[in-house]
This record gives C-alpha cells, sequence and structure tokens, in this order.
C-alpha cells in the first residue's frame, strides 16, 4: 500500500464543506431529532426511573442520546458522500487523481468524524444547558469513546457507501443495520433493567460497548469496564479499516 | 519516449448473459506533441480505452504507459501527467465553479494556484462564471468547467471524450481554439469524437477501433489519400432508387455517393432522372474523413492484416 496521502485535506476540507453547506439538514436537524426525545422520554419517565441507583433518567439519557447522534451522523456522512457521488457520477473527480486509496480513506473517514462530533456537541450543549445536568466522572473516556465511536461509524459508512450501487441499498444498511443496532444498545436504558437472555444478547453488539464506554465518562460507572469496552471497539475499528483500505486499493466497485 | 504507448491491451466484462470483449489486444502508441484521433462507431471500445488508461477501469490484458509509467503500477505519476475530460456530463452540485477548480487541484496537491485558474476561466469563456453554483449553469457552461478541471494541475497530456456531444458552435470554437493553442505549446492531446469534420481538421494521426480491435492507424492525410476517390453529392426531393440508396450516404435531402469516375456518376445521374427525380446543388468533391471512416467499417479484415494500418 502507498503511504503518499498527498491531497487528502483538500477532500477531506471538500467533504467537510459537503456537510457544512447543507448544515441545517446534516447537523440541526439531528440536533433537534436527539431533543425531542430527551423531552418526550424524560418527561414519560423521568420521575418515575432512576439508573445506577442514583442518577436521575433524564441524566443517564443525555450520552446515550449524544452517542446515538454520533454514530448516526458519522455514518450518515461518508456513505451518503460515496453512494450520491458514485450515482451521480462525480465520484470521477477523485477517481481521476493519484489521491492514494490511504489518502481517500483517511479524507472520508475524518470528515465523517468531524460531522459525528459536530452534531454530538450540539446534542450535548442543547441537552446540558437546558434540560439535564450531568457529572463529568472520567473525561478522558468521554473523548476516547467519543472519537473512536465516530472513525468506526465513519469506517462502516465508507465501507456500507463502496458496496451500495443504489440509495434503496443504502437505507437497507440505515434502517436495519444501524438505526436498531444503536437503538437496542443501551441508549434509553442500562442493559441491567434487562432479562438475562436479552442482557446477553446485547453483549454480542458492538454499539453497546461505544454507548457504555462512553457513559462511563460521565458517571464513572458502567454496565461492563470500559477497558473492554475500549478493546472491543477499537479491534473492531482497527478491522473495519484494514477492510475499508482493501476496497478502496482493489478499486471494489468503483474502478471496474 | 511515446506519451501514451498501448500494449495488447484487452478488457472482457464477464456478466451473467455472458462474456464481452471490450477489446482485444489493441496497441498503438501515442507520440509527444502529437494531436491524435480515436475513432470508432459507439461500442467500439474508445471509452474503455479511456476509462483504462485513466485508472478508472483495469485491462484484463497488456498494459498502458504514461510517458513510460504503468497506469496500474505508477497510478500516481502517471494520472499527474493526464488531464482527463469525462464523456458524461457530471458535477459536483455542492460547489460553485471557482470552488470546483480550487478542489480538483488541491487533489493534485497544487496549492495557490489561482492564477492559472483564472487563466482557464478566461480563456473557456467562464469567466463571469466563477461565482456561479455548477447546478445553475446550462449543458454548454459545465461542459466547459469539464475541461478546466482537466486542466487544472497543467497535465503535459490532455485526452477529451466526445468533449463536444451536444455543445453548440460557439463553444465548439473557443474549445478548438484553446485546445490547438496548448497542442502547439507541446501537449499531447488525445481525442475521440463522432464529429468526423473536427477530427479530419485538428489531428494529425487516426486510430479507427472497431468491436474492439484496432482496424485503422495512420496520419490523417494518409488515410484521406486512400480513400477510393471522389465524391458526389446532390439534393433531391423523393425516394432515392434502392440500388442507389444501398451504397449512398442520405442526410435529409442531401445524398452522397462514391465516384470513383465519370462513368459512375453518369450512371447515377441517369437512375435518378429515370426515376422521375430533380437534381439539385450536383457537386463533386474529394472524399473526406467520414468517407474513409464508412469504408473502414465496412471492409472485412483479411487475413492479411488490412490497408489502412501501417505496419508497426
Amino acid at each position: 500500500m502507498s503511504f503518499d496521502i498527498t491531497g487528502w485535506q483538500t477532500l477531506f476540507y471538500k467533504e467537510v464543506l459537503r456537510f457544512w453547506k447543507v448544515g441545517f439538514q446534516t447537523v440541526g436537524a439531528p440536533i433537534l431529532t436527539a431533543v425531542l426525545y430527551l423531552l418526550i422520554f424524560g418527561h414519560a419517565l423521568g420521575n418515575h426511573v432512576t439508573v445506577y441507583g442514583s442518577v436521575p433518567y433524564t441524566a443517564f439519557l443525555v450520552p446515550g442520546l449524544v452517542m446515538m447522534s454520533v454514530l448516526q451522523n458519522a455514518f450518515a456522512n461518508s456513505s451518503s458522500s460515496i453512494i450520491q457521488s458514485k450515482v451521480m457520477g462525480s465520484l470521477v473527480f477523485v477517481l481521476l487523481t493519484p489521491l492514494s486509496p490511504l489518502a481517500m480513506f483517511l479524507a472520508y473517514v475524518g470528515s465523517s468524524l468531524v460531522r459525528g462530533i459536530a452534531v454530538g456537541i450540539g446534542v450535548f450543549l442543547v441537552t446540558f444547558l437546558f434540560f439535564a445536568r450531568v457529572s463529568f466522572a472520567a473525561p478522558g473516556w468521554i473523548i476516547v469513546f467519543g472519537l473512536l465511536a465516530a472513525a468506526l461509524m465513519g469506517t462502516l459508512g465508507l465501507i456500507a457507501g463502496l458496496w451500495s450501487e443504489k440509495f434503496d441499498q443504502m437505507a437497507l444498511f440505515q434502517n436495519f443495520l444501524v438505526m436498531p443496532m444503536t437503538f437496542l444498545a443501551g441508549v434509553f436504558y442500562s442493559i441491567h433493567s434487562l432479562p438475562p437472555f436479552w442482557q446477553a444478547v446485547s453483549h454480542f453488539n458492538p454499539f453497546f460497548y461505544m454507548i457504555d464506554g462512553f457513559r462511563h465518562g460521565f458517571f464513572g460507572q458502567s454496565d461492563v469496564s470500559p477497558w473492554l469496552s475500549l478493546a472491543i471497539v477499537g479491534g473492531a475499528w482497527i478491522a473495519t479499516s484494514a477492510i475499508a483500505l482493501r476496497l478502496l486499493t482493489t478499486g471494489y466497485k468503483i474502478r471496474h | 519516449m511515446a506519451a501514451i504507448s498501448f500494449q495488447s491491451v484487452s478488457k472482457r466484462y464477464e456478466s451473467a448473459r455472458g462474456t464481452l470483449q471490450a477489446l482485444d489486444g489493441v496497441s498503438f502508441d501515442i507520440e509527444q506533441g502529437e494531436f491524435f484521433g480515436l475513432l470508432g462507431p459507439n461500442g467500439a471500445g474508445k471509452t474503455t480505452l479511456i476509462s483504462i488508461l485513466a485508472g478508472l477501469a483495469k485491462a484484463t490484458g497488456g498494459r498502458v504507459l504514461v510517458d513510460g509509467h504503468d497506469v496500474q503500477a505508477d497510478y500516481a505519476i502517471a494520472r499527474r501527467r493526464l488531464g482527463i475530460v469525462p464523456q458524461e456530463l457530471v458535477f459536483d452540485p455542492f460547489f460553485n465553479v471557482r470552488e470546483t477548480l480550487r478542489i480538483q487541484s488541491g487533489y493534485f496537491g497544487v496549492k495557490n494556484n489561482d492564477a492559472w485558474i483564472d487563466e482557464l476561466l478566461e480563456n473557456l469563456g467562464l469567466a463571469d462564471k466563477a461565482t456561479s453554483g455548477m447546478r445553475q449553469l446550462s449543458g454548454g457552461m459545465k461542459r466547459r468547467v469539464l475541461v478546466a478541471q482537466a486542466l487544472v494541475h497543467r497535465p503535459p497530456i490532455i485526452v477529451l471524450d466526445e468533449p463536444t456531444a451536444g455543445v453548440d458552435v460557439e463553444l465548439r470554437q473557443t474549445l478548438w481554439q484553446f485546445i490547438a493553442r496548448l497542442n502547439r505549446e507541446g501537449h499531447t492531446v488525445l481525442l475521440t469524437t463522432h464529429y468526423l469534420e473536427e477530427a479530419e481538421a485538428l489531428c494529425n494521426r487516426i486510430a479507427m477501433l472497431k468491436k474492439g480491435k484496432l482496424v485503422a492507424l495512420n496520419r490523417t492525410s494518409e488515410l484521406l489519400s486512400m480513400a477510393s476517390g471522389n465524391v458526389l453529392r446532390f439534393k433531391i426531393d423523393g425516394e432515392l432508387p434502392p440500388e442507389l440508396a444501398a451504397q449512398a450516404r442520405i442526410t435529409g435531402r442531401i445524398v452522397q455517393l462514391p465516384a470513383p469516375g465519370a462513368l459512375q456518376i453518369e450512371q447515377y445521374l441517369s437512375a435518378v432522372r429515370l426515376a422521375g427525380l430533380q437534381v439539385e446543388d450536383v457537386e463533386i468533391r474529394k472524399a473526406d474523413l467520414e468517407d474513409v471512416f464508412l469504408q473502414v467499417m465496412a471492409a472485412e479484415q483479411g487475413a492479411g492484416g488490412n490497408r489502412w494500418q501501417v505496419p508497426v
């Protein structure tokens, strides 16, 4: 593999500009959605449920919603950029250049990370300032899991974008993989509240570890050790990155 | 060293419906500074060949060198030397013209390129469109941006894949003046087009493809001199007798027939008169590239090679 990354900053900048120019839709809308979740679930359950013994439900919800927004938007960014440029044909402008597979990888994943984190910070600020105070027991974990989760989902989005040939195949990924796996990963509940069988099932969901580790940063408590979560999420990112780089190197479905 | 060297390039597409041999052992060189035409009917393999050159497709056999660099193994060097104008009218709707060009320049690692970008905009008649969004541009204007994008990193070799398809006369003039100037300044140009008068006017050498095979390769002047003689051209109202229609090139009222000699011309005209048709605007002209093209495409390839190709 070539380690020449000339030009990656331009592709990165272009990809950031692409979502920023439609920021209402790519950053504003997901923040609003997350706030609506907080309002509705917080209102319905806030006075009846506490988690980890003493954490109020609305506060528990905040890290989950932030992470959900990071995951969905990091995925949406790379996947929709690639599928759009494939369908419209404008991917050719990238393919005709000397940009190496590594340069493309850095740019697509990097810009997805920026969007995921931007939306995550937005959701956090709105929920924190107006609705629910949370603590910051271990801020290092917050940063590590925030970045790692965004990178992992940006990489998955890249793979999904390369694999898909049509918008409906992309929607398949989004609606039948990303959505259910985030919702079932403990955004809205601690998996300790689940029956033992579903608790065990949740441990096979990689998204669970991203949310659980992230939440540990806020409350100092989590369902599993943050180190275990780090190992699993980090391992998943390395594996998906290897796949994505391989697909870019062979030109899978983009160079015929 | 050849600017572009195609060496036994083959491309096979395998699909559920069977195998398609898009290119079959195509070999030829394009020398430095040439204005080279690649012609052939739809489906002959022109765009496939250019896609392989550009790295958008991979050859199943053979290889392509750009200034001696393999387009697969040394793709970064090869692509820096190529400026490719794709056939499809594609664009990125998120950006304006200047942003589009700055971004394309950045992909090649060329920064602070505004002086050259301004020159491109000026020469392609885009100066007043620099801040227009790509979505707002007409088809012709989008085509100009595609040309500017291909040239933004100052490539020594320019490849134009049917750049004038569906483009108005003004743009064709502007485009060819600009490209011809770049060619005079030393750029190598590879052009595919369906407008054979353009190829005849611009290209010093021509290759023709048919069903994935190279069927002609020669200097434009040589090809023209090899075409059989003259062409009789006239206008009629009404239907041409079938025995003439079989040999004729008919464009609306205009009929063109190959005319090797005076006897042939007399026979044509009397056949038309017998059919009760009035002939107008009769002229005899030299065979042009379109006649050559039709003759090459009609010729069956014999076992002993063919007369359109210069022995290599």
